[in-house]
């Protein structure tokens, strides 16, 4: 297990499906009230309070209604919901269930990854074996009427389709490209009915909050951000692994548990991240601070920043849907604008233009993939701007 | 395509979308298990997915240029994909890199002339904390060095003499022979 | 937001990423909460809920610039020119497919805006081979004149130069230069979504997107139906119609040849808008005096034909008609579709080959004139007919694939030459240095300088319905139109109503006039029969007529249906100015209907020019040995699997 464990909400020792025995017994209203005080917000990287969000799907008017597992998970440097849902699938399908319940939903799905294909068969025998103990299908532990079933939909190989209506767009066999919004899937999701999409850790955090009670969770970490946060680590250091750490812990503490001590920077929150300099090491991993869907990836004091910002970008400009033109072209031209800096051919000028762009790719793009793709790149630019200029010239 | 094989996989396709649904959200997994099936999707199932579907054959085509584990093109019978994300790239990939190209004789983005081996970069696979990865058509292998490549080719190899054309459960063969091959090499190793 | 509505993404063909929901405005505006209060820029306005912020603020006169979005396709949001800063919101939101439910505060040219669409624009620059001076879409295009709007005097991106994919000549009617291409997508929304021909699609991703067909093939070999709806749509010259000026002036130049020119009626009412003329001018009289200027030899009206595809086809219909209701044969195969449309035939051919025995085999006007011309015209005038060249000018692209089509020989030469598009014939003039709209009027040539307004509005949908429907009324019930419909003004058959579906009963029958005797006896067996009729324009409207047809719907108890391939019909051809709309199409038709009201004779049997032909050439009659070899064909059934 390549977890480690802490002062752990996801993997401490717990009565299994103690959250759902819970929800059973609660009106749908309390559910989601509970979801709500205890501060929850979405660990996929975006940070939407879960509570609200299943406030409107729960408030949106149709017979049918979808809770969607989002288990794309392909940010760089991002590997935590592989390990929960390798180890900790029981506390996932639980989380849905309660989400299921809560909505007044009757399906579920889990979008998982292509590249997670090896963990479906896992997957489905979780599913076939809760289903015989009553915990997934019709009547619920015995609750008339609390139907909700599960089945796994394979990814096939594009990380945009993390993005939730890109998601729901590959679910209804097109191409993962998102979609315009308002509307917005809690009203109008897979197949035009309201859709719940939510991240594989929230699900599983959620089961948590009903089990342990939302004073309970809300106690652990910063009003911000409560609650724990798995951190996937990777890079310069001893003990890359998945973390179990309280919202709002320091770069400069996690660095410690981990061995990268040594860091000259470390990159929150994958390549639509920013990469922090060691000056900055006692910011906070929350959502009003650095913020991250789990990934820190750690740069040892000999990397080259500038080849960690191509590999960034080479990774956006093939992954980006190709649909709006910011991203699109955006990111194609920031990878010329790198290739420039290479060569030590790139005006200050030139570099201010795509520094400019990049704030415009932020603003203008249809969606987070492509208003997040130039963070690396200008975060970079600008705490590694003299590393990237010796070049300049010689 | 002769004609006995045109009907035979028009049959196949017929029972394939009969069993996910003749609706355009049964696109993808239908399309996913041609793709394991075939290796690759022909024009010919492209258009026969579409007729089931009442799609035009060119969203099929769109579809599958889109996702990068659906290929409208044949590749080889063996698909090796490097990681190439940041976290791998720290770990040497490029080491693994070039011991597959020397290898296998060719660059990546090329199949091999026996039609057995195709390389090809790939973006996170999301085993970063054990890169540098290395996917064997599903099957993956973490911490992959320059002498892990050899006893994976190896493999592949000797399942290639025992398998040599992909099968329905070629996902199963494949991953399960592999590991074993695998893991009896470095026993001896 | 529970008035929403959709269509069923099961069956629905584009993908919704490129379709926002349309909230539907309720139906009662002065319903509580069915209307919304937005401020742009300072100005209040109460709109209904669900309209988008571009219209939202047209309706104050706010300007906002678009690319991707066309009044004629669903909006997608996708080229990102049109944001605006939206109160509240950290990022931009594209106004073409923002639709509002609730307050809005927004302003639209803020400089975090203004920075964004130079941006966007110079992206669009730096992906684009810009090649304006030889581009056909210079001055009229509408990345050109953004790069002006947003005042981009530097690629600060770059420039492409470097080709990257090799322009597609293959098609006989479409030019793709996917170089010049800036993926705004309306092609393909133009393909699968307004025509439901589903040829091109966006494949690939990310800065490898591309525009392509099945397998990128050429277009050529793909089931492309030739429409060129897409080139109408397309906002730079990656998309154009096969240009055959050059040639033409080739011709024009050679005194060994004599170069006659047919025009079609849907040009008239639309060429003028190449030279600043509002949509709707006709030039009809103009254009024969610019024509001549250019050189053309003789200068005929399509409509001659027009007319006399009405006989041919009418009295086909009637045959069928005969043959069903008196026979009792099954196979008499009606409905009987009209077939004067190449796109349309070829959808049928591609998509429902099944019914090729529905379609009328009378030639299109086009195809008609031209064996006319190299049989009848050549021996009038004692010409070699190798020496003739006939250009058709037409609304069209499919028109070129038309005159190419194998079987289209039957004077014993290729009966058309050329088919040649509004656009083109406007840069023509514009060479030739002609200012059209301040021309002196001229006459058509003889002998088919006759026409009827009947043959005029085949221009516009439900114009060849009108024209048959005349001519069949009067033939079979011995009455004057008019006694049935004022100034013989069909209305029910008019509009722009994707499908329209009329019935007319036949109370009384007259005698059988002399052209027809030798067909039928009496018209007694269609004495109080009810003739049903259909219109459908655009392919999509087309799918459901055929698709009602194939489930034994209402549509399949029709006689007669009138397709077209282009939305609107022929004003809105493929070969027609840009830009269209539906505003532009109902002025260039209210331009065709005005002129059908100026002719003395409004219907096709009594065009004398016509009824000459029969005479002295056409001896046998409507449909006899001499018109079904030169003025009636056959068809192929293509099916729709690319090899």
């Amino acid at each position: 297990m390549s977890l480690k464990d802490h002062s752990s909400i996801l993997f401490r020792e717990s009565r299994p499906d103690e959250g759902l025995r819970k929800a059973v017994g609660m009106k749908r209203v309390d559910i989601i009230t509970a979801v709500r005080e205890s501060g929850l917000k979405g660990r996929g990287g975006a940070g939407f309070p879960t509570g609200v969000k299943w406030n409107f799907a729960a408030l949106a008017q149709d017979t049918v209604k979808y809770v969607v597992c989002n288990a794309d998970e392909g940010e760089p440097g991002t590997f935590k919901d592989r390990v929960l849902l390798s180890e900790k699938a029981d506390l996932v399908l639980e989380g849905m269930a309660i989400a299921g319940r809560a909505i007044g939903a009757r399906e579920g799905i889990i979008y998982l990854r292509g590249e997670y294909d090896f963990m479906r068969r896992h997957l489905e025998q979780v599913i076939a074996s809760r289903e015989a103990a009553h915990l997934l299908g019709e009547s619920i532990l015995g609750l008339d009427g609390f139907d909700f079933t599960v089945r796994v939909h394979m990814g096939a190989g594009a990380y945009v389709c993390g993005e939730e209506t890109a998601l729901i767009e590959s679910l209804e066999g097109h191409r993962g490209e998102p979609r315009n919004r308002p509307p917005f899937p809690v009203n109008t999701g897979y197949l035009g009915h309201p859709t719940c999409v939510n991240n594989v850790e929230t699900l599983a955090l959620a089961a948590r909050v009903i089990a342990l009670g939302a004073e309970a969770f809300a106690k652990v970490g910063p009003a911000s951000s409560t609650g724990t946060k798995l951190f996937s680590v990777s890079g310069d250091c001893a003990r890359p692994g998945v973390y179990e750490f309280p919202m709002g812990i320091s770069i400069e503490d996690l660095l410690r548990e981990v061995g990268g001590e040594e860091a000259k920077a470390v990159q929150v929150g994958g390549a639509s991240g920013t990469c922090v300099p060691r000056k900055a090491f006692t910011r906070r991993l929350a959502f009003d601070d650095a913020s991250t869907g789990g990934s820190i990836i750690v740069f040892g004091p000999g990397r080259d920043m500038l080849r960690v910002a191509r590999n960034f970008m080479e990774f956006f400009d093939e992954e980006s849907c190709g649909q709006c033109t910011p991203c699109r072209s955006g990111n194609r031209v920031l990878l010329e604008g790198i290739g420039k800096l290479e060569q030590g051919c790139c005006s200050l000028s030139h570099l201010q233009e795509l520094q400019a762009l990049g704030e415009t790719m932020q603003l203008a793009s249809k969606c987070g993939l492509g208003q997040s793709s130039p963070n690396a790149f200008l975060s970079i630019v600008e705490h590694f701007k003299d590393e990237i200029l010796a070049r300049q010239g010689a | 395509m002769l004609v006995l094989e045109r009907e035979g996989l028009g049959r196949r396709i017929d029972e394939i979308c009969a069993r996910h649904g003749r609706n355009r959200s049964a696109l993808l997994p239908i399309l996913q298990e041609l793709q394991e099936a075939q290796g690759w999707v022909s024009d010919f199932a492209m258009q026969e997915v579409a007729r089931h579907l009442g799609i035009h054959p060119v969203e099929v085509y769109s579809v599958v240029t889109f996702y990068a584990f659906l290929n409208s093109e044949r590749k080889g019978r063996f698909v090796l994909r490097l990681c190439r994300t940041i976290s791998c790239d720290m770990r040497d990939k490029d080491r693994v890199a070039r011991q597959l190209e020397q290898e296998l004789g060719i660059a990546f983005g090329q199949t091999t002339a026996d039609g057995r081996f195709t390389l090809e970069w790939t973006n996170c696979m999301g085993m970063c904390d054990q890169g540098p990865a290395l996917m064997v058509n599903k099957q993956i292998f973490t911490q992959v060095s320059p002498q892990g490549v050899h006893t994976i080719l190896e493999a592949c190899r000797r399942i290639y003499g025992l398998y040599p054309e992909r099968s329905e459960d070629d996902a199963l063969v494949s991953a399960g022979a592999l590991q074993v091959a695998v893991e009896s090499q470095e026993a001896h190793a | 937001m529970n008035t929403e509505s959709r269509m069923n993404p099961d069956t629905s063909r584009a993908p919704v990423s490129q379709k926002p929901q349309v909230v539907n405005a309720r139906a009662d505006e002065n319903a509580v909460g069915a209307q919304v209060r937005v401020s742009i820029d300072g100005q209040e306005i109460k709109v209904p809920l669900g309209t988008t912020i571009l219209d939202a603020a047209k309706r104050l006169g706010v300007h906002i610039p678009t690319l991707c979005h066309h009044a004629d396709l669903c909006s997608a949001g996708l080229c990102r020119v049109c944001v605006v800063e939206v109160e509240g919101q950290r990022a931009l939101q594209a106004s073409c497919a923002y639709p509002i439910t609730s307050p809005l505060t927004i302003k639209t040219h803020t400089r975090k805006v203004r920075n964004a669409r130079r941006h966007i624009v110079d992206l669009m620059l730096s992906e684009h081979v810009g090649e304006c001076y030889t581009c056909s879409r210079s001055n009229n295009c509408e990345l050109q004149s953004l790069a002006k709007e947003m005042g981009v005097v530097n690629f600060r991106f770059g420039q492409r130069t470097e080709r990257r994919h090799q322009t597609d000549t293959s098609s006989h009617s479409v030019v793709r230069n996917m170089d010049k291409c800036v993926l705004c997508r309306r092609c393909v929304r133009t393909c699968i979504d307004l025509q439901e021909v589903g040829v091109l699609e966006a494949c690939h991703r990310g800065s490898e997107t591309t525009i392509e067909t099945f397998r990128d093939k050429p277009l050529g070999e793909v089931v492309c139906i030739n429409c060129g709806q897409c080139i109408n749509r397309c906002p730079t010259g990656a998309l154009r119609a096969n240009d055959p000026t050059e040639e033409i002036w080739r011709h024009i130049d050679n005194p060994g040849k004599h170069v006659v020119i047919q025009t079609a009626p849907a040009p008239r009412a639309a060429i003028g808008e190449c030279f600043g003329c509002a949509p709707g001018t006709p030039m009809t009289f103009e254009m024969n005096s610019a024509l001549r200027l250019c050189g053309f030899d003789k200068v005929f009206d399509t409509n001659f034909t027009a007319d006399l595809t009405i006989l041919e086809e009418g009295t086909e219909l009637l045959l069928r008609l005969h043959r069903a209701l008196v026979q009792g044969d099954r196979e008499a195969a009606l409905p009987q579709f009209t077939s004067c449309s190449p796109g349309w035939v070829k959808y049928l051919e591609h998509f429902y080959p099944d019914y090729i025995p529905n379609l009328s085999s009378a030639k299109s006007p086009q195809q008609m004139f031209g064996a006319v011309i190299k049989t009848y015209y050549a021996q009038l005038h004692e010409l070699d007919p190798k020496d003739i060249v006939t250009v058709a000018l037409m609304p069209c692209s499919a028109k070129k694939f038309e005159c190419n089509r194998p079987e289209m020989v039957d004077s014993g030469f290729k009966d058309v030459d050329y088919g040649l598009t509004t656009r083109e014939l406007a840069q023509m003039f514009k060479e030739a240095g002609i200012d059209l709209p301040n021309l002196p009027h001229s006459d058509f040539d003889d002998p088919f300088g006759s026409a009827t307004g009947s043959g005029v509005i085949f221009g516009a949908t439900g114009g060849v319905m009108e024209a048959a429907l005349r001519t069949v009324i009067e033939v079979v019930c011995g009455v004057q139109v008019e006694n049935l419909f004022d100034h013989a003004d069909i209305i029910p058959v008019r509009g722009f109503d994707g499908i329209r579906y009329v019935e007319l009963p036949i109370r009384e029958v007259g005698p059988v006039i002399p052209m027809f005797k030798h067909l039928v006896g009496d018209w007694d067996w269609l004495k109080g029969a009810t003739l049903k009729v259909a219109v459908a324009h655009g392919t999509a409207n087309a799918k459901k007529v055929m698709d009602d047809i194939k489930a034994g719907g209402r549509f399949s108890e029709c006689h007669f249906i009138e397709f077209m391939g282009c939305p609107g019909g022929c004003i809105g051809g493929g070969g027609q100015p840009i830009p269209t709309s539906p505003e532009i199409r109902a002025a260039r038709a209210k331009a065709i209907y005005g002129e059908d009201r100026s002719y003395k004779i409004r219907k096709s049997h009594e065009n004398p020019a016509v009824l000459e032909l029969y005479e002295k050439f056409l001896k046998e009659g409507p449909c006899g040995h001499l018109s079904h070899k030169l003025l009636h064909t056959h068809y192929t059934a293509r099916g729709a699997f690319m090899a």
